[in-house]
């Protein structure tokens, strides 16, 4: 029982970050009917950036405070991320809004490729060991264990989460971009920018995705140039079966992933009758997401996305 | 009396808490010219849509020419021999005026080496296929009065232009019933004429036709039968003279502020 | 075909035949280099049935490849033998699939999964088909990857070696031929080999464009429901497309099998999908010559930059900066996102209706 606990514990933690990253996605698609394909890099480059920031303070000032450190390597790496959204929102998707639907999406998976050798020539191509700033002495949490840093997972997502949900539902900018997401064209009457509005969803958007790089960096310990896709397409999985363009729907989508792939790995010797090993426990999500698309594509709390004519 | 080319009755449909259409019942005489009106939101474009098989209804009974049919898929519908135009011109853009057309052809040219392995083997049979194709293509598109433009793109071709290659391609089908979502919106009088000339070519050559029209005057002056849809339901039937007339269809129009013409 | 058209691909099928000649000149790894870019050329023609001509952005495609390069592998090379007594015993010469039945075996095959992964998202719009799709692919190879145990039927990361090479009759293409004095390398043996088939695989896309499949095809790409309105069953005509753009890269999986005698899961990852995705959408979605051209360029550019990007950077700035694989990916994410900003419709703009 305690293990079942534990490996609901760990879903939880995974798939705090994977509701963060979704919320990018939901936020993106809700408006502009578009996969960010490259939204995941962002997350990635949010942890680079974080790791640099750290390894050089650490460098400069070696008696430097764990926490510290992560507030210092967020103040950077947040702009940053946001940044690189709003310049990719720019000069990529805009252009291209009244394209086919095609285009904007092969345009992606270019900037994801872009981003990803770009980080792989910056950082190198080698894996980097991302340092622990936290004591690593598991505390108890209701007959389980659970590391600082997960406990920092769990609750910052839970904060950044419940901000987000303040902001658009009791915000001025909020509801900008709820109307922007029901219909572009009655927001331009009402004096919103859509232009604006599109470029806030995305920063916030990427906002979220570099805390979530962060946090990743710290829980597996470990920045790599490919750690943005895997997580991305996860993260998607999860806006999806959340409900894609519906806010809650992510952080539904994202913590129901998270479990669900925790107990997978776990159990899925055991179900298989040891045909399967858990390095099958990537095919979980694309399992899921398939199921989901073919089964029920509106996700589990509905699709909330603007008609197109 | 001959039987109704089409005959639907007790078609139902709701989205999710709206009831588009609620018990609607719609019988075309053969080789006729029926009109389908009503004011905005009153579920015709959702009937055509349940017609053609676009939409699954809830409930009804559709029958073509004495066979009932399942409008669950609308390729089989289009085989059986209904044929649409869109509301808002649904043309394939990047192919020209005499590809659009061709493809119209597509279900009528299913014959042996009309797949693939015909294609890559270009024998004989396929060869003639495709000129026949061509051919019909070529034809329906001088019938429609733009034999002119064959090799032009579709999207290059001019709002009235459009709207007769949609027509020529929905002909290409060879339907017994063409149903037109609105195919004089946004034409000036000239257009609107000549439209009328082909509406009445097509009649005399022995088509049936459902038209969904705003213009209230081209309805009346075309159609020999007019239904009057509400907020889902028939509300009147008959000789365009008579439904003019009708006091349901006076309160639909003008009762609720609705302007026609 | 028209008659000029039919002109313009003879003279250029006799150029490409002898290119391999001038290209010796300069070593035989550039006649490696143009073999690879006809397996390359035929990968983008199949996606190009998919993509360009019935608009289904599948982001998976090399799944085919794998499938024709590993049945291939397993028809002819001594690994099942070693693995499974039963078949060592049914089999006691070893299994050795002549590749002129392998070529047809793998298309089939290919062609055969080309549906089973069609099937699925039939009703799925255009980025959700590209995400699903690409889970299919991850997910063949993280198959091929792990099907070593309990039953090793694909030797997993460590892939399947010893692969025979293509023979015709008493002529090995492993090994140089001699032809009256002139002495052809094995690379170009198999370039040859690949070039007819390249040129059969676009001869047969270039049929199939200009026919009613091909219309139905464009149709269904241009507005599906407008298609779907005159009568074409929209999904009967997708999975044909899936099953014939699948074939294409079955094939040239088998023959990348022959050719490079080894093959592993590495070779069949997410961004090779995304490569030949790139080589259709430079090239122009939709038009056969574009299409190959795209290949072409994308393969052969970075694959020459290997030998020429460092000495060239160590002259310019003293020092490596960017490693000949960074700059394949660069290339490739700049040509994707380039294309679609500034020529949508592909470096080599079509003459007229029917592209994308």
């Amino acid at each position: 029982m305690d293990i079942l606990v534990q490996q609901v514990l760990n879903g939880l933690v995974l798939g705090s970050v994977y509701a963060l990253v979704a919320l990018g996605y939901t936020m993106v698609y809700g408006i502009l009917q578009l996969i960010n394909f490259a939204h995941g890099e962002v997350l990635m480059m949010g942890a680079m950036v974080s790791l640099s920031v750290i390894s050089t303070l650490q460098f400069l000032f070696p008696g430097c405070p764990g926490p510290l450190l992560l507030i210092a390597a967020l103040v950077v790496s947040i702009p940053s991320c946001m940044a690189i959204a709003a310049l990719m929102e720019r000069l990529a998707y805009r252009p291209l809004r009244s394209a086919p639907r095609l285009a904007p999406l092969i345009t992606a998976i270019g900037l994801s490729i872009i981003l990803q050798t770009l980080a792989m020539i910056i950082w190198s191509p080698n894996p980097r060991v991302f340092p622990d700033l936290l004591p690593t002495a598991p505390v108890m949490v209701g007959g389980a264990f659970l590391a600082p840093k997960q406990l920092l997972i769990l609750v910052s997502a839970a904060v950044l989460m419940a901000l987000l949900m303040l902001l658009v539902n009791r915000t001025a900018l909020g509801r900008a971009m709820r109307a922007v997401s029901e219909s572009p064209r009655m927001a331009i009457l009402m004096g919103i920018d859509p232009n604006r509005v599109v470029a806030l969803a995305f920063m916030l958007g990427a906002a979220l995705a570099a805390v979530a790089g962060l946090l990743v960096g710290m829980n597996y310990n470990i920045a790599h140039f490919t750690m943005g896709f895997l997580l991305g397409l996860k993260a998607f999985t999860a806006a999806v079966l959340g409900g894609i363009g519906n806010l809650p729907g992510a952080v539904l989508g994202g913590l129901m992933l998270g479990v669900i792939e925790s107990l997978g790995a776990g159990y899925i010797g055991d179900l298989t009758g040891g045909f399967l090993g858990s390095h099958y426990q990537d095919i979980f999500s694309f399992v899921v997401l398939i199921g989901v698309l073919i089964l029920k594509p509106s996700g589990l709390l509905g699709e909330r996305v603007a008609d197109r004519a | 009396m001959t039987r109704p080319l089409l005959e639907v009755s007790d078609v139902s449909k709701r989205f999710g808490g709206v009831a588009a259409l609620s018990g609607v019942s719609l019988q075309i005489p053969r080789g006729e010219i029926v009109g389908l009106i009503g004011p905005n939101g009153a579920g015709k474009t959702t009937l055509f849509n349940v017609i053609t098989g676009l939409y699954p209804p809830d409930s009804g009974n559709f029958s073509l020419d004495g066979r009932r049919y399942d409008p669950e898929s609308i390729h089989r519908v289009v085989e059986a021999g209904i044929a649409r135009t869109f509301q808002n011109i649904r043309l394939f853009a990047q192919m020209t005026a005499l590809q659009n057309v061709m493809v119209g052809r597509h279900i009528r040219s299913s014959g042996p080496h009309s797949g693939p392995l015909g294609a890559i083997f270009r024998t004989p049979t396929f060869r003639r296929n495709e000129r026949a194709i061509a051919e019909a293509a070529q034809s329906l598109l001088h019938y429609v009065g733009i034999g002119a433009l064959s090799q032009s793109l579709a999207s290059t071709l001019s709002y009235g232009d459009q709207r007769r290659l949609e027509i020529a391609r929905a002909l290409a089908t060879d339907p017994l019933l063409l149903a037109l979502d609105e195919p004089a919106a946004g034409m000036n009088p000239t257009e609107k004429n000549t439209l009328e000339q082909l509406l009445r070519r097509i009649q005399a050559d022995g088509r049936t036709i459902l038209l969904i029209e705003h213009d209230v005057r081209m309805v009346m002056g075309l159609c020999s039968d007019v239904t009057v849809l509400d907020a889902g339901r028939v509300i009147s039937r008959g000789a365009p003279r008579f439904v003019r007339e009708d006091p349901a269809v006076i309160e639909a129009y003008l009762g609720r502020g609705h302007r026609h013409g | 075909m028209k008659r000029n058209a039919q002109l313009g691909l003879l003279l250029t099928g006799l150029a490409l035949f002898l290119l391999p000649f001038a290209a010796g000149l300069l070593g035989d790894a550039w006649i490696r280099i143009l073999a690879f870019s006809l397996l390359y050329m035929m990968l983008a023609l199949g996606l190009n049935i998919v993509v360009g001509y019935a608009g289904l952005l599948d982001m998976g495609y090399v799944a085919f490849y794998a499938v024709g390069a590993y049945s291939y592998a397993l028809l002819a090379s001594p690994h099942l033998t070693d693995h499974f007594p039963v078949l060592a015993q049914a089999f006691p010469a070893g299994l050795h699939l002549s590749a002129w039945i392998a070529i047809p075996l793998a298309a089939g095959l290919a062609a055969l999964f080309g549906v089973l992964l069609g099937f699925p998202v039939l009703r799925l719009r255009g980025d959700y088909l590209a995400i699903v799709t690409l889970g299919f692919g991850e997910i063949i190879r993280i198959f091929l990857n792990n099907l070593n145990a309990p039953l090793n039927i694909t030797n997993g990361p460590q892939g399947l070696a010893r692969i025979d090479p293509v023979r015709l009759g008493p002529i090995s293409f492993a090994e140089p031929l001699s032809v009256l004095g002139v002495v052809i390398p094995s690379a170009q043996l198999y370039y040859t080999l690949f070039l007819l088939l390249t040129l059969l695989v676009m001869l047969i896309s270039i049929r199939l464009e200009h026919s009613r499949i091909g219309r139905a095809w464009m149709a269904i790409r241009e507005d599906e429901i407008a298609a779907k309105a005159m009568g074409i069953n929209t999904r009967n005509m997708k999975l044909l497309a899936f099953a014939l753009g699948a074939s294409f890269g079955g094939v040239s999986g088998a023959m990348f099998a022959a050719f490079q005698g080894f093959v592993s899961p590495e070779s069949f990852v997410l961004s090779e999908s995304v490569v030949i995705v790139a080589m259709v959408v430079l090239g122009g979605m939709g038009h056969v010559q574009g299409v190959a051209l795209g290949a072409l360029l994308l393969y052969a550019i970075p694959e020459g930059l290997r030998y020429v990007a460092r000495p060239l950077q160590l002259e310019l700035f003293g020092a490596e900066w960017i490693a000949p694989e960074a700059l394949r990916m660069l290339l490739f994410g700049l040509s994707l996102v380039l294309i679609m900003l500034l020529r949508p419709r592909g470096l080599w703009a079509p003459t007229r209706g029917g592209s994308a």
